[in-house]
């Protein structure tokens, strides 16, 4: 990719940012890194490393205490919060504790990015049930969460996460929960996305995941710093004696 | 208006579970309503008959001619009667004939009748073609001309102190309403922050889809305006179910002052549309609570 082609590419970009939760330390420190459109991330580290500190300054649950943010070239660090829904819509979450709706069913919790998009019931239910088919669940689409086992659920939220056909795809520790053989399944789901175009980002700290997906791009936090010792995650690329 | 502000889809309205009459909102609601409809109507109806009784006294007068001498009485009764057709002011003037008299005294002389010897004062009842202090004026001036120790009494003022009294209690109805929708307000506002603590997680997992403010409160705005609508209609209709039994008891009593506080079809109107009015102000109180309670989210 020229140059040009990846600055256009970028479609996220984080400067010296640091996140502290009130008056204590700072869970996040000078975490620089661009995502490029397509790509597909590991995000590791050990347990409180930051991982999921890092995801909801992506999903726009947070607004970093410091540094910049880029969003599809937008600084999301001074944006109004009246444009903020449009810019999470372009986004995909599988949330760690998957975050279904208890009371409405697999059909009509994928089905609801599409509902807060403004979508007409006409025009959810095709692609709803095709997510729900691709997911493997479609006789499962009138059941309610907590007649769902873990695996399934975490499918309801892939689904969920996908149906919108997002620019990015965050998931917070997505097998977690899995067994291997459904871990395996999910990845693959995940790497079929990223080929239709999303860029996905994975928060996990299975070290097994990180071989099954070729060309996946590895970020690693510990004590809440991006290891980046190459530089390769940033763009401008880091240069010697300049940074 | 409220019907945009409560519309939505069947997909929309599993979002937010809603169960009928779950909570004590609607009750409390009915319970507000009814006392509201019923203060409405009775400060409706006090007004309604202070304006009849203004409208039948204002420009009427009485003249009160005291004068024993029978001769003289008569001479000046004929006096001020001609004065009074002269004056264009004056559109007519009567005397109060001795059978009205005689009715009039009834109920404190008996039936037997008046003694003859009793000097009467001579009555004119006057009804001015306007009602202007101008023309009361003159046709003071009129009768004292002929007859300087006659009285003239504008009749609204025997009434001042019911008229006052009206006036205070129409007041009063007023203070009554806007308290009731003070504190239905109030109930809207702790119940959408219930149902904002309730749904909580919902409305985070929406909110991170990319939902925004006016979406989510779109949610609440419904289930508080049915809520509202329904307690209001129990409120209405236990208020119009209380009305026509005080109106059943008011026309028993014949009487013409009470019986002209009476409403009338756009009153009724009124009293009908009020739970419409008070859906209304529900969902602007909702819509305007869980709006600003999302404003502290990011």
């Amino acid at each position: 990719m020229t140059e040009y082609g990846r600055r256009m590419a970028t479609i996220v970009q984080f400067d010296n940012v640091g996140l502290r939760y009130g008056t204590g330390s700072e869970t996040l420190t000078d975490v620089s890194f661009s995502l490029v459109k397509g790509h597909f991330y590991f995000l590791t580290g050990p347990s409180g490393a930051g991982k999921t500190s890092l995801l909801r300054l992506l999903y726009l649950a947070q607004r970093p205490s410091r540094g910049l943010i880029k969003l599809f070239g937008e600084d999301m660090v001074t944006m109004s919060r009246d444009r903020l829904p449009a810019f999470r819509r372009r986004i995909g979450v599988v949330f760690q504790d998957f975050r279904l709706v208890p009371h409405l069913s697999a059909f009509d919790n994928v089905a609801l990015p599409l509902r807060v998009a403004g979508f007409a019931d006409k025009e959810i239910e095709k692609p709803v049930h095709e997510m729900l088919r691709w997911v493997g669940l479609s006789d499962r689409a009138s059941a309610r969460p907590a007649t769902l086992s873990g695996g399934e659920q975490q499918r309801v939220a892939i689904a969920r996460a996908v149906i919108g056909r997002p620019d990015i795809l965050l998931a917070d520790e997505p097998t977690g929960n899995v067994d291997p053989e459904m871990a395996a399944r999910l990845l693959y789901l995940f790497d079929a996305l990223n080929q239709l175009g999303t860029t996905v980002v994975v928060a996990t700290h299975d070290m097994h995941l990180l071989t099954q997906v070729k060309g996946a791009q590895l970020m690693r936090l510990e004590e809440g710093r991006l290891n980046d010792p190459t530089g390769s995650l940033r763009y401008p690329p880091k240069r010697d004696g300049l940074d | 208006m409220l019907a945009e502000f409560i519309s939505s889809s069947p997909a929309d309205r599993r979002i937010l579970p809603e169960g009928r009459f779950a909570g004590p909102m609607p009750w409390v609601i009915a319970i507000m309503m009814f006392l509201t409809i019923l203060a409405t109507a009775a400060g409706l109806s006090i007004s309604a008959a202070a304006r009849a009784l203004s409208a039948d006294l204002a420009g009427k007068l009485t003249i009160q001619l005291i004068e024993p001498n029978p001769i003289t009485r008569d001479a000046q009764t004929r006096a001020i009667l001609g004065e009074m057709g002269k004056l264009a002011a004056v559109r007519s003037a009567d005397l109060v004939s001795a059978e009205d008299m005689q009715r009039l005294l009834d109920p404190w002389l008996g039936e037997d009748g008046l003694d003859p010897d009793l000097p009467l004062p001579a009555m004119i009842d006057v009804e001015l073609a306007r009602k202007s202090a101008k023309d009361i004026a003159t046709v003071t001036d009129a009768v004292r001309s002929v007859a300087p120790r006659a009285r003239v009494n504008e009749n609204v003022k025997w009434l001042e102190p019911l008229a006052g009294l009206f006036d205070t209690l129409k007041w009063l109805a007023v203070a009554l309403v806007l308290l009731m929708a003070l504190a239905t307000t109030a109930t809207v506002v702790l119940a959408a922050r219930a149902a904002l603590n309730t749904h909580r997680e919902t409305i985070d997992v929406m909110h991170l889809l990319g939902a925004t403010d006016v979406q989510v409160a779109r949610l609440f705005q419904r289930r508080i305006a049915l809520d509202a609508l329904l307690g209001g209609s129990i409120g209405l209709v236990l208020s119009l179910l209380v009305m026509f039994a005080v109106g059943g008891r008011i026309e028993a009593l014949g009487s013409g002052l009470v019986g002209s506080a009476s409403l009338v079809w756009w009153q009724w109107l009124l009293i009908l549309a009020m739970p419409l009015i008070g859906a209304a102000l529900a969902t602007f109180a909702a819509r305007l609570t869980v709006v600003r309670a999302l404003r502290q989210m990011l």
